[in-house]
């Protein structure tokens, strides 16, 4: 198999599909943060504990929606007390993140260690099925390259475009880019930005507990201890990459997930390079579009800065 | 009722702070033990004879505190200057890869550690100041937040450690796992007690504490660097050589978290593989901010740490539950630490 005969195979862009979804949910949900004006470092162990809540919800019973929603439910939570800290607290936006991504990663760990004894491989479920359909499924490429993904991809690509729409073309939205732009000038309109950022940072915390939901129950069907592997950073990263822009976070994602999926593929062609090499790339990929972007990216005004009412 | 700033920040408040914070940490996780079906107090108790309840355990704990110690310095160096090195675990890794690679060689065997010991370590702490020089340089040039540069980089350098211990270092009579070559006897770290772990990497970690106590306090490079943290524009103003100050400071913070790694091998391990670490790097920014960023208190933050992580491996032996609690009690620690220290500055008012 040669490099051409890579960028021929359905596998590849079906994979493509399938690796970008984590990194869309993940992406949105750091970017509808950061509009409001809060960083939220707290995605990596936000993902973990979504990864990890989503499978214990379906291994004891539940429906794979049911977890679905608990991920998002635990994940708002989880901003919830990122917002509490940033927001009226005005704390540190950076090691408030970095703790909740140290405390909800060890919390999960203790968890699914309650619940799981130690066993030699971890316990599985029925992940979700690739959903039919009917004419496109069938079609020669096309149907395993792009039609042969499960419901929650095309939720995340759906999600992309909602939230363009929400955050460009809504009150809401113009409320949400007004708080992270200049709260003041936010309040003086009659918006509380204290509120938008709270609902904000929990809405796209519930977005991350998605994606890493999404590891469990679509993209592997068991939990394990640092599978989110850096995912919830390089969402950070390609946040910066889409210039905070939604459409743009869904090309950002799909991008990176296609150098992904190619540098799987290419550790088969090229046996005499390490295969850490490859696997190092999507990082060293996500800093080189951090370097290219920081900038050119229109960065909300307000990002990081906390607000306090009469306090300038 | 709103929030306003204290006109002055009482002493007693701060000094009392981390106790507040750890305190209600334990609370919380006692919650989280009794739901697991434990007495709290039960746990904790077996957590303290875990502890100091042994020679083996206290000796133990003091092996697990020395990279602890070392690493929350690096995390409270940079901070205090605010430039957000959360690559400590990548640098770590580094360090410990380099000391394996320079002090494995059968050219340096037959030399005396008095001269093999300071090199090796040298090796690991140059190595850690490299891998925060890219994050920061490219901060400065390019404008890149290197919080998240930073945190990107421990994943290249984990997979740089792996590529190296499964390739050029690898260790050909090692069994399972891969692991790098053992380093040379002569780089070894003396035992400070015979017969247990601990060794003078201790001494090195407390002696580096005050070191960096009396820069920060006494010299004028440690105001420079405080400045450059408190307030850059001013700083500048001022006329503190603001790029330099920040890239000494990246030096001192990358080289004691790439030292942490050379020392937790020549002192622990005696070889790189890729379980050296339980999260090292990221526990020393815990290290760092429950000492308030205070050198000496990063000795005492460490012990605490160490406490609850080797405390809680026998504790979990006995309850039967897992040791994760731990992780849990010293991040949750940290989330404490940053409401008490914001109650230092500020108070509720109706």
């Amino acid at each position: 198999m040669d490099v051409i005969e890579i960028f021929a195979s359905a596998g590849l862009w079906g994979a493509v599909l399938r690796i970008a979804t984590p990194l869309i949910f993940g992406t949105l949900g750091a970017l509808l943060c950061e509009r409001s004006g809060v960083l939220n470092l707290g995605i990596e162990g936000i993902m973990t504990f979504g990864a990890m809540i989503g499978w214990l919800t379906v291994y004891s019973g539940g429906d794979l929606w049911t977890g679905i929603m608990a991920a998002a439910f635990f994940g708002a939570l989880f901003g919830l007390l990122h917002a509490v800290l940033t927001v009226p607290l005005g704390l540190s936006q950076h090691v408030t993140g970095l703790g909740i991504t140290l405390f909800a990663s060890s919390l999960s760990y203790y968890i699914f260690r309650l619940s799981v004894p130690l066993a030699s491989s971890p316990p599985t479920i029925t992940p979700f099925q690739p959903i039919f359909i009917p004419g496109l499924s069938d079609l020669p490429f096309f149907g395993p390259a792009l039609f042969s993904q499960t419901a929650p991809t095309y939720l995340g690509i759906a999600l992309a475009l909602g939230l363009a729409y929400v955050i460009f073309r809504t009150p809401l939205g113009l409320a949400i880019r007004m708080t992270g732009e200049n709260p003041h000038g936010a309040e003086a309109q009659g918006v509380n930005p204290i509120a938008v950022r709270i609902g904000a940072v929990m809405a796209g915390s519930a977005l991350m507990g998605v994606g890493g939901a999404f590891l469990t129950l679509s993209a592997f069907n068991s939990f394990f201890p640092t599978m989110v592997q850096g995912r919830g950073w390089v969402c950070i990263a390609l946040v910066v990459f889409a210039s905070w822009r939604p459409g743009r976070a869904l090309l950002g994602a799909l991008l990176f997930a296609f150098f992904d999926a190619f540098q799987l593929r290419l550790q088969n062609v090229i046996g005499a390079i390490p295969y850490q090499i490859f696997l190092m790339f999507p990082y060293l990929l996500s800093i080189a579009a951090l370097v290219v972007m920081a900038r050119r990216a229109r960065v909300p005004q307000a990002l990081m800065q906390p607000y306090r009412r009469g306090e300038r | 009722m709103r929030i306003e700033r204290r006109p002055h920040r009482p002493l007693s408040l701060i000094v009392l702070s981390p106790i507040i914070a750890i305190a209600a940490a334990l609370a919380v996780s006692g919650g989280l033990i009794a739901i697991a079906g434990a007495n709290p107090f039960v746990a904790y108790g077996l957590i303290l004879r875990g502890a100091f309840g042994s020679i083996l355990g206290f000796t133990e704990m003091l092996t697990r505190a020395t990279p602890l110690i070392l690493t929350g310095l690096a995390a409270a160096v940079a901070f205090r200057a605010k430039v957000w090195n959360i690559g400590g675990e990548g640098q770590f890794y580094i360090g410990a890869i380099a000391v394996a690679a320079f002090a494995s060689g059968s050219w340096i065997a037959g030399w005396p550690p008095v001269l093999v010991i300071p090199m090796a370590m040298a090796a690991g702490a140059i190595a850690g100041m490299a891998m925060l020089l890219v994050p920061l340089g490219l901060r400065l040039k390019f404008g890149v937040d290197e919080v998240v540069t930073s945190l990107l980089l421990n994943f290249v350098a984990l997979l740089f450690v792996s590529m190296m211990i499964e390739g050029p270092l690898r260790d050909p009579l090692a069994f399972g796992w891969p692991s790098s070559v053992p380093v040379v006897d002569a780089a070894t770290l003396p035992k400070l007690i015979e017969r247990t772990r601990v060794h003078i990497g201790l001494i090195v970690a407390i002696g580096l504490a005050f070191a960096i106590y009396f820069i920060q306090a006494r010299t004028v490079f440690g105001l420079q660097s405080r400045a450059a943290g408190l307030n850059a524009p001013a700083a500048r103003f001022a006329g503190v050589p603001w790029v330099r100050t920040l890239v000494i400071v990246a030096c001192m913070s990358g080289g004691l978290a790439g030292l942490a790694g050379a020392i937790e091998v020549m002192g622990v391990r005696g070889y790189v593989a890729s379980d050296l670490s339980p999260g090292y790097g990221y526990s020393g920014i815990i290290v760092a901010m429950l000492a308030n960023l205070h050198p000496i208190g990063v000795i005492a933050a460490a012990l605490f740490a160490a406490i609850m992580f080797v405390g809680s491996d026998s504790m979990s032996r006995a309850l039967g539950i897992p040791s994760y609690i731990a992780d849990v009690t010293v991040a949750l620690s940290l989330l404490t630490m940053l409401v008490s220290l914001f109650f230092t500055q500020y108070r509720i008012v109706r």
